[in-house]
C-alpha cells in the first residue's frame, strides 16, 4: 500500500471536470443533438384547479414549423398512467397520475398538451394558437385548510384531501407531558422552496423503430432507475431503453424522481419516431420543478424541575401538492420531521404526528436535506427556548444534553436507530472555531450602543445512505446497491465506471481517488465515467448523501481485486512471489522499495505481448465489485452550524456576518470538494432561511416565478462560510468510510439563522418562528412586542 | 429583452438602433452635460465628466443591478421603461435633467420631473424616441446623496432616495428629495422638503419630516413589500440619509 503521505485519499485535488466547466466546454443535455431532431413546447395549465372542456389545435397546426400537437389521448395510446406506491405506507392515498392531464388539472403548470415543431421558438409560437376551453374550479392552497374536513376535496373519487397520516409515540408521553415542570410551545411555519439548479431539467428522447431502442439523454440523478421507469410506462423491454446523463448542472433532488413532462417527451418520441428535445425554461421550472418544505408545525419541549429534557412533541401538517411524487412518493420529508426532532439530545418520551395533505400547488417532495432542516429548526429553537427558561447559556445547555458517544448505537424515542455521531466534537469545533464566547462579549458591548447582534447554534442529525431494507420493503424498483468496474488499459490508465452519478459534487473524481490510493497509482491515472445506464455497471445513483459512501466502498473493493491481479501477473513475469511486491505511485516495486517495472509496462505486456507471459498466466485486467450496505438501514451523521447576525430593528433587515459549519465526515477523501459541498449547501440553507419562498395567491397562482422575484442569495449576501470539519484519518488497512455531506450544509443553516435572529431580537421581547425570516415578518414581530395588543 | 423572452411583449418588428452613433456618448458642453440615450451604464460609470458634473448619477450607478446589466443597460432604455424602482430616472429628476424626444414633427424637451407619468408610462409618444438627456452641471456647495433599501445587493429598490442639500453646517438647507421604488414613478417629496428646509436636524424635525412624507408618498403593494412597509422604510431612509449628509 502507498504511504498515507502520498496517498490520493485525503488530498485536496481539483476535480477533473472543472477545467471543461470553467472554459465553457461542459457537455450538458442541451448540447446534444440528433439527426431529424424536433423540439417540444408544453402548454401548461394557467389554473391551479380546472376542468379541460375542449382543446382545439387546428390553428396551431397551421403555424410555420408545427409538426404535431399531442394531447392526453395521444399520449395515453403509448404511455400508461402511474401512481406512487410505497409498501411501507400502505395507507397512503395516491391518485393515478397522467403524463399529460386528462379532463382535469390540479396545479398551475400541469402539462395539458405538447406542441412539436422544427424549432423551440416555432413550437412556442404555435402553442399560443392552441385554443383551450376551461372551467376553473376553486383551489385548495393552504396546508391547514387542506387538512380540514370542511374543505372541498380536490381529487374525484377520494373523500379526503389527506394523503397520509401517522404517529410515532412512546407509551408514557401523555403522563410525561402532564407531570412536566415546564412545557414550552411554539408554532412554526416553513415556506415552500425549490432547488433552482443552474441547468434546468432537459431531455432528448430518440426512438428508433428499426431496432426498437429508446435512447434518452437527460439531466438527471438516476439513469438506471429511469431506464426501468420509461420501459414500464411505454411497454418496452428494459433492455431496449438506454438512459444517458451527461454533465448535469446541479440536481439537489429536484432531478431524482420521474416527471410527467419527461415521460411525455419519451412518449412523443415513440409516437413521432423522431428525436424530440425539451428543456424546461426558467419560468416553467418554477411551476413544474418539485418544490419542498411547506410545513406547519406545533412543537413542545417538556422539562423537569432540574430543567432536564423530558420530551419533545411535534404535530406536522405537510402540504405536498396534488400527488405524492412518482415513484418514491414525497412522504420522507414528513417522516424526517417526526423521526429526527430531538435526535441529538437525551430525553425519554416523544410524540410525532404527521399529516400529509393534498393541495392545488405543484408537487412538493424530495429536495436536498429532505425534512432535516425542519426537524433541526424545530429542535434547536425549542432547545434555545428551554435554555432561556433554565437561565442557561445555550452552548452549555446543549453540551450537557447531547447524547454521549458511549450511548451509540441506540434507538431514539422516535424509534430511529442512531449510529455513532461525534456531537460534542462537532459542537466544540464550531464553538472554538468561531470563538463564540468572544462573540458573546462583542454582542453585549454592541447592545449597549443599540446594535442588535445575535448568535445562533444549531446541531443537526441526518439519516444518510439509506440501505437496501428500505427500498426492498417499500417494493420500489430503486437499487440500494452500487458497483464499480475497473479496466486496466494499455499505458497503465485505469478506466473506472461507476453506477453513482455526478452533478457537480465531484463524487466521480473522489471515487477515482479511492481507486488510485487502493491500487497504488496516481489519481491522474484513473479516468472515471458515470451516468450511462448501459455502459456503467448497474446500480442506484446519487441521492441522500450516498454517492461517495457507496462509490468509495465499491471502488475500494474493485481496486483490491485488480491490484491482486496486477501483482499476480507481475510476480509471474518477474519470477517472484506476488506477496513480495507492492505498487507505489504507479510503479511495481519490491517491498523494500526497489522499482521493478511500471504498471504501464505491465499493462502493455498484458495487452500486446502475451507471448512474453508464462503459458499458465492469464491476467485478469478488468475487475468489478458490487456493494450494498446490508448491515444498516441508514447511517446517522451529525454536525453543528452557527450564525452571527445583525438585525436592523428599524427595517427588519438581517445581515449575516459569519456562518460556520462543522460536520462529522468520517474518512475524508478530498477535503477541498468536501468543504465546497458544505459551503454550497450552507448557502442554499441560508437562502431558504432568509430569502427563498414560492409565494402563491389563494387561487394557487405562483406570484414570484422568476429569478428576479424568487430571491436566491448572491455572493454579496453571503460571508465566507467557515468550515470546521471533524474528519477521521483513513487507515489504509480497510475501506475508507466517508460520510456523505450532500445534505449537511442545508440541514442546519435555517436553524442557526433562526436562532441567531431570535437571540438578536430577544432584548426587544420579540421572537419569530417562520422561515423564511423576511424583513417585513421580522419587523412585524418586533412591532407586536413593542405594542402589546389592547385588552 | 426579458419581456420578449417571457413572451409578455411580441412586437411585429424590432428595430436595432445600435448603429446610430448620434444616440451615443457623453459630451461636456458649456451649459450642461449631454448624454446620448444609448449611453450604457458602464460608460457613465467610467466617465470623468459625469463624476465631475453629475455626481449624483455617478454615486447611483453602483446601485444599478450587476456588472452584466450595467454593460448592456442604457440611460435611455431605463428612462423609457420607467420602472418605478430604477435609480437612473430618479437621479434625472433629482438632478433636474431635461429629456429630449424626437418625433415626426421634430424634437421637444421634457423636464425629467414630468417625464414619468405612471407605472411603466412616460410622456414619450409611440412615434417618438428618446434621443438625449441634458444634465445641468452641479453647482458647488451642494451635498448629494443616493441610497436605497433592497433585499439583495443589485435588486430593484424597495424604496430609494436620491437628492441633495445645500452645505450649511448642521442646518438642512434647500433640500431636493426624490423617492423611488415606493410609488409608481419617482416622487419629488415637496412636503417633506418643506418640513425640514432651513431647520436644524433635531428629533422633532426628523419626526415632522416623517409625518410629511405621508403627504408625498402613496406607496405600492407588491409581493416584495407592502405599502406600509415601503412607507416605513422611506421614513427610515430619509432620516438616515439626511443625518449622514449633514455629517459629511
Amino acid at each position: 500500500m502507498t504511504s498515507s503521505a502520498e496517498s490520493p485519499i485525503g488530498a485536496s485535488l481539483p476535480r477533473s471536470r472543472a477545467a471543461r466547466f470553467v472554459t465553457g466546454k461542459g457537455r450538458y443535455t442541451d448540447d446534444f443533438t440528433a439527426p431529424r431532431m424536433l423540439f417540444a413546447a408544453f402548454i401548461r395549465s394557467p389554473y391551479a384547479h380546472a376542468r379541460i372542456l375542449h382543446i382545439d389545435a387546428s390553428a396551431a397546426m397551421e403555424r410555420p414549423g408545427a409538426r404535431r400537437v399531442l394531447t392526453a389521448k395521444d399520449i395515453a395510446a403509448v404511455c400508461k398512467p402511474y401512481r406512487a406506491v410505497n409498501n411501507i405506507f400502505p395507507t397512503m392515498n395516491s391518485p393515478l397520475q397522467h403524463a399529460v392531464a386528462i379532463e382535469k388539472v390540479h396545479y398551475q403548470g400541469e402539462p395539458v398538451a405538447i406542441v412539436i415543431a422544427d424549432t423551440r421558438a416555432q413550437a412556442e409560437d404555435a402553442a399560443e394558437h392552441v385554443q383551450i376551453d376551461w372551467e376553473p374550479l376553486p383551489a385548495v392552497t393552504d396546508a391547514e385548510a387542506a387538512a380540514s374536513s370542511k374543505t372541498p376535496v380536490i381529487h374525484e373519487g377520494f373523500d379526503t384531501n389527506l394523503c397520509f397520516q401517522t404517529k410515532i409515540e412512546t407509551p408514557d408521553i401523555d403522563k410525561c407531558l402532564q407531570e412536566a415542570a415546564a412545557i414550552i410551545e411554539e408554532s412554526f411555519i416553513f415556506g415552500r422552496h425549490t432547488g433552482v439548479p443552474l441547468e434546468m431539467r432537459t431531455i432528448l428522447a430518440n426512438y428508433d423503430a428499426s431496432d426498437g431502442i429508446l435512447t434518452v439523454t437527460q439531466s438527471h440523478q438516476v439513469p438506471h432507475e429511469l431506464q426501468g421507469i420509461y420501459a414500464r410506462q411505454l411497454g418496452l423491454a428494459e433492455s431496449k431503453v438506454h438512459v444517458i446523463c451527461p454533465d448535469v448542472g446541479g440536481a439537489f433532488g429536484i432531478k431524482l424522481q420521474a416527471y410527467n413532462d419527461e415521460i411525455a417527451i419519451c412518449a412523443a418520441a415513440v409516437i413521432l419516431q423522431r428525436p424530440v428535445k425539451y428543456q424546461v425554461d426558467r419560468l416553467e421550472a418554477f411551476i413544474s420543478d418539485v418544490q419542498a418544505r411547506d410545513h406547519h408545525v406545533k412543537a413542545k419541549i417538556a422539562l423537569d424541575a432540574n430543567n432536564d429534557i423530558l420530551a419533545f412533541a411535534v404535530e406536522d401538517i405537510f402540504a405536498i401538492g396534488p400527488y405524492p411524487q412518482f415513484p418514491r412518493s414525497s412522504l420522507q420529508e414528513g417522516f424526517h420531521v417526526i423521526q429526527l426532532t430531538g435526535a441529538p439530545y437525551r430525553f425519554r418520551d416523544y410524540r410525532g404526528v404527521l399529516q400529509v395533505v393534498f393541495q392545488n400547488k405543484v408537487n412538493a417532495g424530495l429536495y436536498r436535506a429532505v425534512g432535516q432542516p425542519i426537524s433541526c429548526a424545530l429542535t434547536e429553537r425549542m432547545i434555545d427556548m428551554a435554555a432561556r427558561h433554565a437561565g442557561r447559556d445555550p452552548i452549555d445547555f446543549r453540551r450537557e444534553h447531547y447524547r454521549r458517544e458511549a450511548e451509540f448505537p441506540c434507538k431514539s424515542p422516535s424509534n430511529v436507530a442512531l449510529t455513532k455521531m461525534a456531537l460534542l466534537q462537532c459542537h466544540d469545533a464550531v464553538v472554538d472555531g468561531m470563538q463564540i464566547r468572544a462573540l458573546r462579549k462583542e454582542q453585549a458591548a454592541l447592545r449597549e450602543r443599540g446594535i442588535l447582534r445575535g448568535i445562533g447554534i444549531a446541531t443537526f442529525v441526518e439519516l444518510v445512505n439509506p440501505g437496501p431494507n428500505y427500498y426492498t420493503n417499500a417494493g420500489l424498483a430503486v437499487s440500494a446497491q452500487d458497483a464499480c468496474t475497473l479496466r486496466l488499459e494499455p499505458g497503465g490508465t485505469v478506466r473506472c465506471r461507476v453506477s453513482l452519478s455526478e452533478f457537480g459534487q465531484g463524487t466521480d473524481f473522489s471515487i477515482g481517488q479511492v481507486v488510485a490510493a487502493t491500487l497504488g497509482i496516481t489519481a491522474s491515472a484513473v479516468e472515471v465515467e458515470c451516468g450511462d445506464s448501459w455502459t456503467a455497471p448497474f446500480g442506484g445513483g446519487s441521492w441522500a448523501s450516498r454517492g461517495i459512501m457507496m462509490g468509495s466502498e465499491a471502488g475500494w473493493r474493485a481496486a483490491r481485486t485488480l491490484r491482486e491481479s496486477i501483482l499476480k501477473t507481475a510476480g509471474q513475469l518477474l519470477q517472484c512471489p506476488a506477496e513480495s511486491l507492492d505498487i507505489r505511485a504507479g510503479e511495481i516495486v519490491e517491498v523494500s522499495g526497489r522499482a521493478r517495472m511500471s504498471v504501464a509496462e505491465l499493462a502493455n505486456i498484458a495487452h500486446y505481448r502475451q507471448g512474453l507471459l508464462p503459458k499458465d498466466c492469464q491476467p485478469e485486467l478488468t475487475a468489478t465489485s458490487h456493494y450494498s450496505p446490508r448491515d444498516l438501514d441508514y447511517v446517522s451523521s451529525a454536525g453543528v452550524q452557527s450564525s452571527y447576525v445583525e438585525v436592523d430593528a428599524e427595517t427588519g433587515f438581517v445581515r449575516l456576518l459569519r456562518h460556520g459549519v462543522s460536520h462529522d465526515s468520517g474518512n475524508v477523501i478530498n477535503p477541498l470538494l468536501l468543504a465546497e459541498q458544505l459551503r454550497g449547501g450552507a448557502v442554499q440553507g441560508i437562502g431558504s432561511a432568509l430569502y427563498e419562498e414560492c409565494l402563491y395567491d389563494e387561487d394557487g397562482q405562483l406570484l414570484n416565478g422568476t429569478l428576479a422575484d424568487y430571491l436566491v442569495p448572491m455572493a454579496a449576501e453571503i460571508p465566507d462560510i467557515e468550515i470546521y470539519d471533524v474528519a477521521t484519518p483513513w487507515q489504509p488497512t480497510g475501506a475508507p468510510k466517508p460520510k456523505g455531506v450532500g445534505e449537511a450544509g442545508v440541514a442546519g443553516a435555517s436553524a442557526a439563522i433562526l436562532n441567531a435572529i431570535n437571540d438578536a431580537i430577544y432584548p426587544l421581547g420579540a421572537s419569530i418562528a417562520q422561515i423564511p425570516c423576511t424583513p417585513e415578518r421580522l419587523l412585524d414581530v418586533i412591532d407586536r412586542a413593542r405594542k402589546p395588543p389592547a385588552g | 429583452m426579458p419581456m420578449l423572452n417571457m413572451r409578455v411583449s411580441s412586437p411585429a418588428a424590432l428595430i436595432d438602433i445600435n448603429r446610430i452613433e448620434t444616440l451615443r456618448g457623453i459630451e461636456d458642453r458649456p451649459d450642461c452635460v449631454r448624454v446620448g440615450a444609448m449611453t450604457r451604464y458602464v460608460e457613465l460609470q467610467e466617465s470623468a465628466v459625469i463624476r465631475a458634473h453629475v455626481p449624483l448619477l455617478a454615486m447611483a450607478l453602483p446601485l444599478v443591478a450587476h456588472v452584466a446589466i450595467r454593460n448592456r443597460g442604457t440611460i435611455g432604455g431605463s428612462l423609457c421603461l420607467s420602472d418605478p424602482a430604477a435609480e437612473t430616472p430618479a437621479c434625472c429628476v433629482a438632478a433636474q435633467a431635461q429629456i429630449v424626444l424626437a418625433g415626426p414633427s421634430g424634437c421637444r424637451t421634457v423636464a425629467a420631473e414630468d417625464f414619468a407619468i405612471g407605472l411603466y408610462e412616460t410622456e414619450r409618444q409611440p412615434d417618438e424616441i428618446l434621443v438625449e438627456v441634458l444634465f445641468p452641471k452641479a453647482v458647488s456647495g451642494r451635498i448629494f446623496f443616493v441610497d436605497e433599501f433592497s433585499r439583495r445587493k443589485g435588486d430593484f429598490a424597495i424604496v430609494g432616495l436620491a437628492g441633495s442639500i445645500r452645505d450649511k453646517g448642521s442646518t438642512v438647507n434647500d433640500p431636493r428629495l426624490v423617492f423611488f421604488g415606493s410609488d409608481n414613478r419617482p416622487i419629488l417629496a415637496h412636503a417633506a422638503a418643506a418640513a425640514i428646509d432651513g431647520r436644524p436636524w433635531s428629533d422633532a424635525v426628523r419626526q415632522a419630516a416623517s409625518e410629511s412624507l405621508d403627504d408625498d408618498l402613496d406607496p405600492m403593494d407588491s409581493i416584495h413589500a407592502s405599502a406600509n412597509y415601503r412607507r416605513r422604510l422611506a421614513k427610515v431612509l430619509l432620516s438616515r440619509v439626511i443625518t449622514r449628509a449633514l455629517a459629511s
